[in-house]
């Protein structure tokens, strides 16, 4: 039986899997996630000095590490999970993301479009006018 | 057999499914609404950044992100959120646990680092505007300042906030308003850290790249 009586306040560790050795594995659950943030967030600052990387794919490269690091966090700082009582915390971070994704992307893209398709800006216009 | 029958229930109703369970505790009912708060506060979050992307290179002849910034304070600040993010988790468990000395001691910490994290962040702002990079001198320093600004203002919202917990940790102990608050305070301080993900990386860090 996996089914759970109430969804769990997000922050709060799920009952699923450590129950009874929360407050001793606690400590090494944060410090899991404090080292692996730090390595990745090491990462991000080499990956954007480095002269190693092709430079095109640096940006690329600086948005996963930024979204590993994010899960990171989501986990082991805010204690979300997969687990039967996270369900609704779960599903709210998935519309928040949805929300953020359609209005950062959208954003961009309907505006590079918007420049592309530009009238041609004053100075070719004066040019045309002599 | 009463007594049989009321201990077979009770079994029943630890596993009964969510439809029937009842209405939620309130710890969940309020982190749960704080966890949509924040969410929201997230979006709103996404369209400063979308702002900040739309116009990162209409510099107006002004200075760009690549002589402004100065990745060594980025770095120091990261660490400084990063490392209280970690001590406020560890406050969240010295709660749980009922160790007040330990209570204190993290918020503690906590509350220096986001302080030197304002103080690094307010000085950085005020030596951009010392040579000339005012909000007004072009619609990506606007964006900048407005996106960095208001993550500098959640943080202060933040050190205000656990100032006022640890004096209600004092007076009135760890009772479970106390202790709801407490909990709203820790998603609060983690979620302005993922925050701070995107800003290194979508204005530090991809602004020092050209």
């Amino acid at each position: 039986m996996t089914d759970a009586p109430y969804d769990l306040a997000p922050g709060d560790v799920s009952i699923f899997g450590r129950a009874g050795r929360m407050a001793a594995s606690g400590v090494g659950i944060y410090t899991i996630g404090l080292v692996l943030a730090l390595i990745l967030t090491a990462t991000s600052f080499w990956v954007a000095n480095t002269s190693l990387l092709w430079a095109h794919g640096v940006p690329m490269g600086l948005v996963v590490l930024a979204i590993a690091q994010m899960g990171v966090h989501l986990v082991f700082f805010l204690h979300i999970t997969t687990a039967p009582d996270n369900t609704n915390n779960v599903l709210a971070l998935a519309f928040g993301v949805l929300i953020v994704f359609l209005v950062v992307v959208g954003s961009l893209w309907i505006m590079t479009d918007l420049n592309t398709n530009m009238m041609p800006s004053a100075e070719p216009m004066n040019l045309m006018q002599r | 057999m009463n007594v049989a029958v009321a201990v077979y229930d009770a079994k029943q109703d630890a596993f009964a499914p969510a439809s029937e369970a009842g209405p939620a505790p309130k710890r969940v009912v309020v982190g749960f609404g704080f966890w949509v708060f924040l969410l929201s506060d997230i979006v709103m979050f996404s369209a400063l950044f979308a702002a900040y992307a739309v116009l990162v290179h209409a510099t107006a002849g002004g200075p760009a992100g690549n002589q402004l910034f100065n990745q060594a304070s980025v770095a120091i600040e990261t660490a400084c959120l990063l490392i209280s993010s970690y001590t406020c988790g560890l406050m969240s468990l010295a709660v749980s646990a009922r160790r007040r000395a330990d209570t204190y001691m993290f918020a503690l910490i906590t509350f220096v680092l986001g302080a030197a994290f304002v103080y690094i962040e307010v000085h950085e702002f005020a030596d951009m505007i010392a040579r000339g990079a005012t909000p007004q001198r072009s619609a990506f320093l606007s964006a900048f300042f407005t996106v960095v600004g208001c993550h500098g203002l959640h943080v202060t919202a933040g050190l205000i906030w656990l100032a006022v917990m640890m004096s209600q940790v004092a007076i009135r102990g760890f009772r479970p308003a106390v202790d709801r608050r407490l909990l709203c305070f820790a998603l609060f301080w983690h979620a302005l850290d993922i925050i701070w993900i995107w800003l290194f990386t979508a204005v530090y860090l991809m602004g020092v790249h050209p």
